[in-house]
């Protein structure tokens, strides 16, 4: 066999009281597709980063080659052949496809100035392989998620490369472009470049890849060939142990109707929509990303003005506007980006408890702190939040009980529906089922629960029941006696060609 | 797809589209309110405007870069000072007693490397330390007109070089020696942001500084180029103007930095930065001067101008806002 384009040996990096790599080692073979797997935190991302140069390893060594490298940031790592391509589009919407492409490297003329015309020569030709349907004058900001996808993708084919990393670069293409990525990818194979690929989709890898390293926590789990193994054997290394596809069994006492949809829509991000939920039931959104679930949860906060449909609370027809008004009708909404959107990190734990309802809570003119500590015990007693005390800062707890303070923070709001989008997103899985059984709780003492998530095993946990949508619709909703892991996926797949049942994890 | 071309050929012609209105506007409320018998849309009267908005303009074509690069220098107002001090007064010392006229070349070349230096020393300080450009500059800001105060109190620096104001009053075809250093740089900074791989960095940087540093572009040295840019055109702004003036106050220039801003902002240069351009900045030049020579037209005053000023700064950020929406199913924020 030849020599690997690409080793790593032993990598170690550590950030103040975090081993986030721990002995990786492993090696790309010229013309290979090697996958990289792990759970999200498992350091995928920060082993990449250590290739890139953005972070010096603490111990081991990288090698290109034969030769020990140390790479000083990305213009070296390219410099030496390995190409990055992000996940987050790392793209100047305003500057045309060909400035991007050749982002940091644009081909000059004396003085300084842009060769344009080998620029834009030298573009069409990459854009010819990639088969797309736009020009290297066409603005970035202009192109659909996708293309700007392949934009990023088409990087990779600037330079003569040893080795290609694609971090998630299907999460946004539609299965026409992914065929053509392959086709990149193959070609890439052809040519002897290495290829590190890393998706959570296992349909993927076992599709285009020859070996596939595992890690978790930081640590090497070890490589197997993809002919030699299967999903079941992979998913057992990512997360150590079985995949627990275990349906929720139990029913609470339903209620009435809490919050009722009828025909709702919303432009192009999801079209007639009629659902309900009831008191004590928790209700599972389940699909890919983009399906239009989340911009469900805002239109009820009133984030987004649907374009048709009604809303129906308690059985009576509501407007709702602003957040403001969905508060005071009841509804709550956990958001996606706990960090983003539903926490001021900076501040502690009492005020984000207390954030909407501090001007509820004044003495004359002042805030009533006794009254904002009371309420943060209370829920602290309820949820089980562990922190040291209320005067911690939110950005210093662990996801888990950041979660929970945002919970906490709605619950004290008294709604009839909470509405929680991904809730265990980031979140390691011992906090994961303490979320899940605080789910099913919060049902049981009579609230409307809807969930929104992405991964299979939370829906089928906490749901009784399961819609599943895709591309804006829903397109079946299950019972959780019903449900089938395949019925599932082919729901929200569309049930086309290529829906094959493998989505895991 | 078509409705977006047409808001963006709105957008890019809106500063013109405004400087007609401006034109019609003052050119009919002149006829029946103007003191003067000129009408408005005078040869004379045009060409005079131009000549007055070269201070101005000369440093918002430096701001434009600095803005699209993502930055904002608030202390051109005082770097402008500075270096209308160093031209006058440095055509005074001794040790260039003997050069005659020849001291002017060495009083110009002195007031631009200061002016250099005090912007590239911005830029030093927003690279070196990643403080935000807005602190570093108000910071500058301060520190720099405090300089102007020290060096001569409360009391004007003057100095009258006939031979400089001579050249400074010529006109060549009909455009004044300022109208043509305007337009002088704006065609080369024009040129620098269209053409040259250091103007489409600068582009990058300010829409996407984290793509930038990933395709390994050095932002910092990049930024501090263009502070350097802008501090050198604020110095040649002065020695522009204070070539003809002979004369500076230790206020001159207050003010500068947010009339600038202005200009480029209405010019359509997106305060975040990564988009913009000198042809806009110069429309928006265009379109403060005439407000304020046209609402000096027509009998009001000053504090009326600015009035007038501000409240058209916030209606075009309005508009430019409203255009920019996607649609009715946009995220409400």
């Amino acid at each position: 066999m030849t020599d690997p384009v690409l080793r790593l040996e032993n990598i170690v990096k550590t950030f103040p009281g975090v081993r986030a790599l721990d002995g990786v080692s492993f090696s790309v073979m010229p013309g290979e597709v090697h996958a990289l797997m792990g759970e999200n935190g498992a350091g995928k991302s920060t082993l990449m980063k250590v290739l890139g140069g953005i972070h010096q390893p603490t111990e081991g060594a990288i090698y290109i080659g034969d030769d020990r490298v140390t790479m000083a940031g990305p213009l070296e790592a390219k410099a030496k052949g390995i190409v990055f391509i992000h996940q987050e589009l790392s793209l100047a919407e305003e500057l045309s496809v060909a400035e991007n492409i050749y982002l940091g490297e644009l081909p000059r003329k004396r003085f300084g100035r842009v060769d344009w015309a080998t620029l834009t020569e030298r573009t069409n030709a990459i854009l010819g392989k990639l088969n797309v349907g736009f020009d290297a004058r066409t603005r970035v900001g202009d192109l659909s998620i996708a293309n700007q996808q392949m934009v990023e993708i088409a990087r990779a084919l600037t330079v003569d490369a040893k080795a290609v990393i694609f971090d998630e670069p299907t999460a946004s293409l539609t299965d026409a472009e992914k065929v053509v990525l392959f086709d990149v990818i193959a070609d890439l194979k052809a040519g002897g470049v290495g290829i590190i690929y890393i998706s959570h989709r296992m349909e993927e890898i076992f599709r285009i890849t020859d070996r596939i390293s595992i890690l978790r926590d930081g640590q090497y789990q070890g490589t197997v060939n993809t002919a030699e193994t299967d999903e079941e054997s992979v998913t057992q290394m990512m997360i150590g142990r079985q995949l627990d596809l275990s349906r929720n069994a139990s029913h609470h006492q339903l209620g009435e109707v809490a919050i009722e949809v009828r025909g709702l829509s919303c432009g192009k991000l999801y079209t007639d929509i009629s659902f309900d939920i009831r008191r004590g039931e928790v209700v599972g959104f389940y699909g890919l990303v983009g399906a239009g679930r989340t911009e469900i949860a805002e239109t009820l906060f009133g984030l987004r003005r649907p374009s048709a449909g009604q809303i129906l609370l308690g059985g009576v027809e509501t407007q709702i506007h602003s957040p403001d008004e969905a508060i005071a009708h009841g509804i709550s909404l956990v958001p996606e980006d706990r960090k983003g959107q539903g926490l001021v990190l900076g501040m502690n734990c009492r005020d984000n408890m207390t954030l909407p309802q501090v001007d509820r809570l004044a003495s004359g003119p002042f805030v009533a702190e006794g009254e904002e500590i009371k309420i943060f015990d209370k829920y602290r007693d309820q949820l089980d939040i562990r922190t040291p005390g209320w005067r911690q800062k939110v950005g210093n707890l662990s996801g888990g009980n950041q979660q929970k303070i945002v919970i906490g923070k709605w619950l004290s709001m008294h709604p009839d529906v909470l509405i929680v989008d991904e809730p265990t997103r980031g979140i390691d899985v011992g906090s994961k089922s303490e979320i899940h059984k605080l789910l099913r709780e919060l049902a049981a003492q009579g609230y409307a629960v809807m969930v929104i998530s992405s991964e299979m095993p939370e829906v089928l946990h906490v749901s009784d029941r399961i819609i599943a949508m895709y591309s804006g619709r829903i397109i079946r909703t299950f019972r959780s006696e019903d449900v089938t892991e395949d019925s599932l996926i082919q729901a929200i797949s569309g049930i086309g060609p290529g829906a094959q049942a493998t989505e895991v994890a | 797809m078509q409705k977006s071309t047409v808001s963006k050929a709105l957008k890019s012609g809106a500063i013109w589209g405004f400087i007609l209105l401006e034109l019609i506007f003052f050119s009919i409320a002149g006829e029946h309110l103007s003191l003067s018998d000129t009408a408005f849309m005078d040869g004379e009267n045009m060409l005079l405007l131009l000549k007055q908005s070269a201070p101005i303009g000369i440093i918002a074509m430096g701001m434009t870069i600095v803005m699209v690069n993502g930055n904002i220098d608030l202390s051109v107002g005082a770097t402008f000072a500075i270096a209308a001090i160093v031209l006058l007064d440095s055509m005074t010392w001794p040790i260039f007693a003997g050069l005659g006229d020849g001291v002017i070349p060495v009083a110009w070349l002195l007031a631009l490397t200061v002016g250099t230096l005090l912007g590239a020393l911005n830029g030093l300080i927003v690279w070196k330390t990643g403080v935000d450009a807005f602190i570093v500059t108000l910071g500058s800001m301060l520190g720099y007109r405090g300089i102007v105060f020290m060096f001569n109190g409360e009391n004007p620096t003057s100095h009258l070089n006939w031979t400089l104001v001579d050249f400074a009053e010529a006109e060549f075809l009909g455009f004044a020696t300022a109208t043509w250093f305007l337009l002088g740089v704006t065609l080369v900074m024009w040129f620098v942001m269209a053409r040259t791989v250091h103007g489409r960095n600068a582009y990058a940087i300010g829409d996407n500084r984290e793509a930038a540093v990933n395709a390994g572009i050095r932002v910092g040295p990049h930024m501090m180029i263009n502070f350097a840019i802008i501090g050198f055109l604020a110095a040649l702004s002065a020695v522009v103007f204070y070539s003809e003036a002979g004369s500076v106050n230790p206020n001159d220039g207050q003010l500068y930095e947010l009339w600038v801003i202005t200009a480029v902002v209405l010019g359509g240069t997106k305060i975040t930065g990564g988009a913009g351009n000198v042809i806009g900045t110069f429309g928006g030049v265009i379109a403060i001067q005439l407000l304020r020579k046209g609402l000096g037209h027509i009998g009001a005053d000053t504090s009326t101008v600015n009035l007038a000023v501000g409240l058209i700064l916030i209606a075009v950020l309005f508009l430019d806002k409203q255009l920019n929406l996607k649609g009715k199913e946009e995220l409400k924020v």
